[in-house]
C-alpha cells in the first residue's frame, strides 16, 4: 500500500515526508513498546503507535521503516518532526484509536508482520 | 579496507541525545557501502547498547571497529553493573523504572534483541565494576562495501 493510500484510508493528516507519499509499505506493525518494533519488524513496514517521543522516530531510524501514523489524535512536538524529516521518515496523524486504524488497514489489504 | 575504529561517548538519562551515536554509526556504516541488512543488525544492536547505558548506567562510551571480516559494536559503561546477567538475557526481565516505560523501552528485550542482531554476543558485568557489551556481526564477501 503507498503511503499516500494509508493517509487516505485513516483521514490522516501528514506532518511531514510530501515527497515520500508515493512510497509503498508491505506490513503494518501496531506497538507503543518499541523494543518489540526493533525485535519483530523486518522490510517496509508501517508503525502505528501512541508514543510520541524522539525515541520513535530513532527506532524507525534504525529499523529503516519509512513511516509512523501516530494515532488516537496524539500530535508530536516539533522537534520530533524535525528530525523526521533529517531522516527522510513520513509522519502522520490519525484521530482513530489503534485497533480502528489497525482494522481500517488490514481490510484494505495492508497484512501485519509475521512473528517467527 | 583497513580497520577503523570511531569512539563515542553516551551521557546517562540525556534521552533527547539518545540514538544519536547510533545514527553515527548507522551513516559510517552507510558510506562504507555496507550491505544494508548487516547495518540493520548492527543499528538496532548499538542502539539497543547505547539505550542501555543512557537508562541503566552512570555514562559510558560506544566503540564502533570495522575490520575486513568483522564489524564490532562494543559498549562500556562505568557502572553499577547487572548482579544477574542470565537474568538480564531473559525475555522479558528488566528494572527498568516507568519514566523509561512510558518511552516505549524498559520491556526486558535489549539484550535479547541485542543477541538477535549479532553472530556473537559478550556481556561481561559484575555490581560496582560496569557492564562490558561486545557485539559481532560477521561480514561475509559482497557484503564489506569497497
Amino acid at each position: 500500500m503507498k503511503i499516500c493510500e494509508v493517509k487516505e484510508v485513516l483521514n490522516a493528516e501528514l506532518l511531514c515526508g510530501d515527497e515520500l507519499l508515493e512510497n509503498e509499505v508491505s506490513y503494518a506493525f501496531g506497538s507503543d513498546l518499541m523494543s518489540d518494533v526493533l525485535a519483530f519488524v523486518k522490510g517496509k513496514t508501517l508503525l502505528l503507535t501512541g508514543l510520541t517521543n524522539q525515541q520513535v522516530v530513532r527506532t524507525a531510524e534504525m529499523a529503516d521503516l519509512s513511516a509512523i501514523v501516530f494515532v488516537r489524535g496524539k500530535k508530536p512536538g516539533e522537534d520530533i518532526v524535525q528530525l523526521a524529516t533529517e531522516k527522510d521518515i513520513a509522519l502522520l496523524l490519525t484521530r482513530d484509536t489503534m485497533y480502528t486504524a489497525s482494522g481500517k488497514l488490514y481490510s484494505n489489504g495492508l497484512e501485519g508482520v509475521s512473528i517467527d | 579496507m583497513e580497520d577503523i575504529k570511531y569512539v563515542f561517548d553516551v551521557k546517562k538519562d540525556d534521552f533527547v541525545r539518545a540514538g544519536e551515536t547510533s545514527s553515527k554509526v548507522k551513516k559510517i556504516l552507510r558510506e562504507l557501502g555496507i550491505d544494508s541488512s548487516i547495518i540493520r543488525k548492527i543499528s538496532i544492536a548499538a542502539y539497543e547498547a547505547e539505550m542501555n547505558i543512557v537508562i541503566h548506567s552512570t555514562g559510558g562510551q560506544i566503540v564502533l571497529e570495522i575490520t575486513p571480516g568483522v564489524i564490532r559494536i562494543t559498549a562500556n559503561d562505568r557502572g553499577p553493573g547487572i548482579a544477574d546477567v542470565e537474568l538480564a538475557m531473559k525475555e522479558g526481565y528488566s528494572t527498568a523504572t516507568d519514566r523509561v516505560r512510558e518511552m516505549g523501552f524498559g520491556a526486558g528485550m535489549g539484550l535479547p534483541n541485542m543477541k538477535r542482531c549479532s553472530d556473537r554476543l559478550y556481556v561481561t558485568s559484575s555490581e560496582g565494576t560496569g557492564t562490558h557489551i561486545v557485539i559481532e556481526v560477521d561480514l561475509k564477501a559482497g557484503e564489506q562495501g569497497e
